[in-house]
């Protein structure tokens, strides 16, 4: 039961942390100073959920490990985020998209996650939610932005919308630990979520005027730390200064 | 991306309940949802507002910085219009 909580909380912590480590990649690059800004209080917003699961994380563990431990001294196979959050950003269109693909995830998981029977999962998700549906009224804004833009800003979006769709079934898998945590009131039944998500992205898709990819073989594999080649780079980028400097202090 | 620029907006950030709108500063936006937004993440990060209000730059009109002398000078030497001449009592303090 411990194992598994510290599983769940690890998949919460890391899936916040690649794709906010993500966006912050965008800091001093955005396409104008206001979306620069915008994607980068996101990312903000990410990295504090992912600090606040981490923290948890390790308490559960017990082994003394703080959520910097847990960030910078652990292997890809170690972690437990989504492949989505690890895809590259590519150019504005594929990280709106993958932001908003995460985001109409994030937000009805979190009001369930209010409900969790962990209070400080409860409390977590309670915070995280207020940023999350301001993150998805961003993503929203822009899927539609530019899906019903002009020409290009939409080839460019259904670009990646179909390149990214691969990695959507994985948001809603399940293994023995959502079982276990199921049972005791403590996780979300993700089967509960995917219509939630299915209605919210048509919705968008339809708005934005693009078309939902048809393709229904999905890849896998980030929850049990199985990983596509991003995250290893990803990782060397993040956890090279504490490697390096294993004194270093914030 | 086209080479054409957003337009520029003004914005204007009420800090507190029951005072009034300040101007923050200015943003590009494409139009007033946007700039909303934008304004949301470029000025109010520091938990310095409750309300925002964007306008369209090209809506402002502005007195003209020549025309200082008329405008403003003749208020100089009418001190009477400060009610400075009045006494205070000390009970009341600072007004």
């Amino acid at each position: 039961m411990q194992s598994a909580l510290f599983d769940y909380t690890l998949r919460l912590g890391d899936t916040s942390l690649i794709i906010g480590h993500r966006l912050s990649e965008w800091c001093g690059h955005g396409p104008v100073l206001e979306q620069d800004i915008a994607l980068i209080n996101i990312a903000l917003d990410l990295v504090g959920q992912a600090k606040s699961f981490l923290e948890y994380a390790g308490e559960v563990e017990g082994k003394e490990r703080d959520a910097d431990t847990l960030a910078y001294r652990r292997l890809e196979r170690e972690f437990r985020n989504v492949l989505l959050s690890e895809q590259p950003n590519e150019d504005f269109a594929f990280t709106i998209v993958r932001q908003f693909l995460f985001d109409a995830f994030q937000y009805p998981f979190y009001q369930r996650l209010t409900q969790s029977k962990d209070a400080q999962i409860a409390a977590i998700a309670e915070k995280s939610l207020k940023e999350v549906t301001y993150h998805l009224r961003f993503s929203s804004e822009w899927m539609i932005r530019l899906g019903d833009g002009t020409a290009e800003s939409k080839a460019k979006m259904q670009t990646a919308l179909n390149e990214l769709w691969m990695f959507t079934g994985e948001l809603f898998e399940m293994n023995e630990t959502d079982e276990m945590l199921i049972k005791e009131g403590i996780a979300v039944d993700l089967n509960e979520i995917k219509p939630l998500w299915e209605q919210r992205v048509s919705s968008i898709l339809e708005e934005a005027t693009l078309t939902q990819p048809t393709t229904t073989w999905m890849q896998s594999g980030g929850k049990k730390g199985i990983h596509t080649e991003y995250l290893g780079y990803i990782l060397a980028e993040m956890q090279y200064l504490p490697r390096a400097y294993p004194d270093a202090k914030w | 991306m086209s080479k054409k620029n957003w337009p520029l907006w003004e914005v204007f950030i009420r800090s507190k309940q029951g005072l009034s709108h300040k101007h923050a500063g200015s943003l590009h936006a494409a139009d007033e949802k946007m700039a909303i937004e934008n304004a949301r993440d470029v000025y109010t990060r520091r938990m310095e507002g409750v309300s925002i209000w964007v306008v369209e730059s090209k809506h402002i009109h502005a007195s003209n910085p020549l025309e200082q002398g008329e405008l403003f000078e003749p208020a100089n030497d009418k001190v009477y219009r400060h009610p400075t001449f009045y006494d205070i009592p000390d009970e009341i303090g600072h007004m």
